[in-house]
């Protein structure tokens, strides 16, 4: 297959499309673990916050998220450089753009991942880490996380496995990541179905052994519990 | 930032014309997708390597690569043919209507047909023995016991998979059509005022999801109406 010398771009949009998958991921798991918190707050403002945020992101495009973003994050910087009195125009990069709105995304769905998770972690268990003396965090880091963590597993992968295909959309507003550099290799070379063919190829690629090291990261999470037998 | 939420107002009928085809895009492709889906996922939840073997293929395809990127191959990508150029089909195939609705239709069949082969292999192998027992053939224990068991089964993760379909559509503007987030696009590009454009195409995403939603628990509580009766 010939491709026009534009195999170094591709690799270099591939490793662009595995940076912002990965920088989206960790936004997101924080956004989520915050959002299932917020759900079962005893704190009505917010549940309700949660169920804002959930409601919102889930029902608006994705696509949509990355441009409201962009395009918004200027307009909302502008207003806050201006409190400080400071005149410059400032914008998200398309990067950080990308990463923040595939992050909000991933982090609505990811909420209700955890908060079914949340509930598996038996209340013993948090009270009897009360009785111990730990404290909120440690009660969290070493108790409930741990346990959070092997449950949320197969929907948090399902949902990076979303992520990834989503960080194509992020071309639109110009980041180089795999789709951008295979546009513009089709504008060169004015063969689109052999770039966009390669373009599927790789993001097939990069599912297969995404959900290969998935499986792997369940059987360790899964160790020491038996599975049930139908 | 002050919203100036007077432009909203003002292209508020060019965003329903963009709706419109949003919603008709979503509904199209819904129902071709399904029609789709079920020769898919019947075959693909059979036991013989060959049946299911084609099916799979479709699905790792459709499931494993970004709709854009679909998108993109069918739009932009067939016109590198030139045996597709000179086809009959070539006044379907450079028309963006068209192809982000061949696309979204077979983008979504393979998830349909996911959900569809789940469903079927939930449907309790009693009832399945039963029609056995009972001397019914193959074909009619598809038809009258399992699919329809089937079909109230998937409903729930169909109605899911239509709102993501409601939200992939707007890629659909990539390939230059004016649906929703097209609309938006050009009408931001006229008065550059992306937040309250972006914004109000965001409520009516947020509203035409909440009506799929409201009529595929009617249609749920439709096919359950034999399990009420008994109270």
């Amino acid at each position: 297959m010939d491709l026009h010398g534009f195999g170094p771009q591709l690799a270099l949009g591939t490793l662009m499309t595995l940076e912002l998958a990965f920088a989206s991921l960790g936004v997101g798991l924080v956004l989520g673990l915050l959002g299932a918190m917020a759900k079962a707050s005893p704190h009505a403002s917010l549940r309700w916050l949660g169920d804002g945020y959930t409601t919102l992101v889930r029902g608006v495009p994705e696509l949509l998220v990355v441009l409201i973003v962009y395009f918004g994050s200027s307009a909302a910087l502008g207003m806050v450089t201006g409190w400080v009195g400071m005149e410059t125009h400032v914008e998200l990069d398309p990067f950080a753009a990308g990463t923040l709105a595939l992050g909000l995304t991933f982090g609505a769905y990811a909420t209700e991942v955890f908060r079914g998770a949340l509930a598996t972690v038996p209340k013993g268990h948090i009270e009897a880490a009360h009785a111990l003396g730990l404290g909120p965090w440690h009660t969290f880091s070493r108790i409930v996380l741990p346990q959070l963590w092997r449950v949320a597993l197969p929907g948090l992968g399902n949902l990076f496995m979303v992520l990834l295909k989503d960080t194509a959309l992020v071309s639109v507003v110009g980041l180089d990541e795999l789709m951008r550099k295979s546009q513009i290799a089709v504008g060169f070379s004015k063969q689109p179905f052999t770039f966009y063919a390669v373009a599927a190829g790789i993001y097939l690629l990069l599912t297969v052994i995404t959900g290969g090291g998935l499986m792997m990261l369940e059987r360790r999470a899964n160790r020491g519990f038996a599975r049930a037998r139908s | 930032m002050s919203l100036d939420l007077d432009v909203a107002v003002t292209y508020l009928p060019k965003l329903l014309d963009g709706a419109r085809l949003t919603v008709q895009l979503v509904v199209f492709s819904g129902l071709i997708g399904l029609i789709l889906a079920v020769p898919l996922g019947i075959a693909r939840s059979s036991e013989r390597l060959w049946v299911k073997g084609g099916p799979w293929a479709y699905i790792f395809f459709f499931r494993g690569t970004p709709l854009m990127v679909q998108l993109f191959l069918v739009y932009y990508g067939l016109s590198q043919f030139p045996a597709v150029r000179h086809s009959a089909l070539w006044p379907f195939l450079r028309d963006p209507y068209w192809c982000a609705l061949l696309t979204m239709a077979l983008h979504t069949a393979a998830y349909i047909a996911e959900i569809l082969r789940g469903a079927i292999q939930a449907v309790p192998r009693g009832e399945v023995e039963a029609g056995v027992a009972l001397g019914m053939k193959h074909g009619v224990i598809l038809r009258r016991i399992v699919l329809p068991r089937a079909v109230r089964i998937a409903l729930p993760a169909y109605s899911n998979e239509v709102i993501l379909m409601l939200k992939g559509s707007a890629l659909a503007s990539t390939i230059t059509l004016l649906e929703l987030t097209g609309m938006a696009r050009t009408i931001i590009a006229k008065t550059y005022m992306p937040v309250e454009i972006f914004l109000a195409a965001g409520a009516f995403y947020l509203a035409i999801s909440y009506v799929i939603v409201r009529l595929f628990k009617l249609l749920e509580w439709h096919l359950a109406r034999h399990l009420r009766h008994r109270g």
